[in-house]
């Protein structure tokens, strides 16, 4: 029960509260890097560097006064901001962090990992449709258009890492990468499976969905206080999860650069894998700090009439190549 | 198709580099002013705290002529004239509601003696709103404020006492008429 193997208690404990703990102080992370890059300076003020700014933010959020508007639909109005934080934590269980750690140990873990996001964009949808307001509307039809159109290249650019692993399970694509990274035969894979990502979890330059300059707030705009709350944890988590994933698939997950390994197994893989999600964890934040939101016909001709083809693509050479060297 | 391709690649390595040269934001210095911890520069005109001067000599400037009364546009200032021993005219009580206050200025270009200045600060906070009436007390300083040299007096021509008409700077003594006739 207390050992380190998956799914006992105390690696459920580790990895929830240290996924909750990072996805939580991401809120302090993006805001003061977003700050160093726009030439100036984040929170810096509640406690040392500014870090209590998310027990501010927190508190912030509870104290506000939780209203249910009366011209919207509930039941639904309530129940949409909690599908979020519910399907991304569950894609959290699968995710390996090192040889022993981990919530569940799935044999279609990236099946799961996909069946989660595709859940994920009814929240989006039933948030807007509930809140019987317009612009709410124009961002649950945004998003649903987003979030199902760039689901199917996400999809198609990881077959061919299934191709290469031979399998769906997380851990063992992570060890197929022991003799060679998947980014490099699988690299246009990995450009779409980036883009793919930021859109899923709704982050700048996709954020349409939530407009926040266009349409006020898209489907978040009727909602306060711990239900906007439930919102914002829930995009912060799946973009923890989908930074988290990303080395799995295409960077080795747990397993060192040249073979740089120290210590114990677990603690060397922790250490590696810390560093890859914070990495791209970064990488997420900056490319919110540096790109331009596309308009939304944009964002759409993109997906389907440029990452589709270059995925089906990338699918293609993979098994022609496979195929080719098995005889 | 190439072309497609290539404007494509195009696409992709532009948005790179806006990558790359945000990146590089991260090792410049912030333009942010941490207040309070340090103070912004105002230049020496800038329109702050209203203040009440003193002479070169010591005494105070203002002789209650009312102007900056009548020139504020929000109506402001109360004061009212009294008179010393001299017959040197100054105000019994000079109050300015800051609550009101617009900071424009108009006071300072319309009084005679620059008596009443705008200094460059702008920390004047309250929490009572009638903390924000301001009285001579607080206004007057010891000082003579932005004009170091202007003695009203010495050069108007009002006689008061220890100084008669005709001994003001710049002024010629008053003309015995009787002994201009023929």
């Amino acid at each position: 029960m207390f050992s380190f193997e998956v799914g006992s208690l105390l690696n459920i404990a580790l990895v929830l509260v240290v996924g909750l703990g990072i996805s939580v102080m991401m809120i302090w992370v993006e805001r003061r890097f977003l700050g160093f890059w726009s030439d100036r300076l984040g929170p810096n003020r509640v406690g040392p560097f500014g870090i209590f700014q998310v027990i501010a933010d927190a508190i912030k959020m509870l104290a506000k006064e939780d209203w249910i508007p009366p011209f919207s639909d509930k039941f639904t109005f309530v129940v949409a901001p909690m599908i979020l934080p519910i399907v991304m934590l569950l894609s959290l269980g699968v995710i390996p962090f090192a040889p022993g750690i981990g919530i569940m140990d799935l044999n279609i873990a990236l099946l799961w990992v996909f069946a989660m996001a595709g859940l994920a964009s009814y929240s989006t949808m039933l948030g807007g449709l509930a809140s019987n307001n317009k612009f709410s509307l124009l961002g649950a039809l945004r998003g649903a258009g987003q979030m199902i159109s760039y689901e199917v290249f996400m999809g198609i650019s990881l077959l061919g890492i299934i191709i290469l692993a031979d399998s769906f399970s997380l851990r063992e694509i992570v060890e197929a990468q022991a003799d060679g990274w998947f980014v490099v035969p699988q690299f246009f894979g990995f450009i779409v499976f980036m883009v793919a990502a930021i859109a899923e979890s709704h982050r700048w330059p996709f954020d349409l969905p939530e407009g926040e300059s266009e349409i006020i707030s898209g489907y978040n705009t009727e909602y306060s206080g711990m239900k906007f709350g439930l919102f914002m944890i829930g995009e912060y988590i799946g973009m923890f999860v989908m930074s988290a994933l990303i080395p799995v698939l295409f960077f080795g997950g747990w397993l060192a650069p040249f073979g740089l390994e120290f210590g114990n197994e677990i603690i060397s893989g922790l250490f590696w894998m810390g560093l890859k999600t914070s990495f791209f964890l970064l990488f997420f934040v900056l490319v919110r700090a540096a790109l331009v939101r596309p308009r939304y016909d944009q964002l759409m001709n993109y997906g389907w009439l440029v990452m589709l083809p270059l995925a089906l693509i990338n699918l293609l050479i993979t098994g022609a190549v496979v195929l080719y060297q098995a005889g | 198709m190439f072309k497609a391709i290539g404007k494509q690649i195009n696409i992709i390595w532009s948005q790179i580099v806006s990558l790359w040269l945000v990146f590089l934001h991260l090792f410049k210095k912030a333009d942010t002013v941490e207040y309070p911890d340090v103070k912004p520069y105002m230049f020496p005109r800038w329109r702050g705290r209203i203040i009440l001067t003193r002479d070169p000599d010591g005494e105070e400037r203002c002789v209650a002529c009312n102007l900056c009364a009548v020139a504020c546009p929000v109506d402001c200032i109360s004061l009212q004239k009294t008179e010393d021993e001299n017959g040197r005219w100054y105000p019994e009580f000079f109050r300015i509601n800051f609550s009101r206050c617009i900071m424009c200025g108009f006071c300072e270009e319309a009084c005679p003696t620059h008596a009443i200045q705008l200094t460059p600060d702008f920390e004047m906070a309250e929490y009572v709103r009638q903390d924000m009436v301001w009285e001579k007390e607080h206004m007057l300083i010891q000082g003579t404020g932005k004009y170091h040299d202007y003695n009203f007096y010495k050069v108007a021509g009002k006689a008061i006492g220890g100084k008669d008409k005709g001994e003001a700077q710049n002024e010629l003594p008053p003309v015995d008429r009787r002994s201009l006739l023929p």
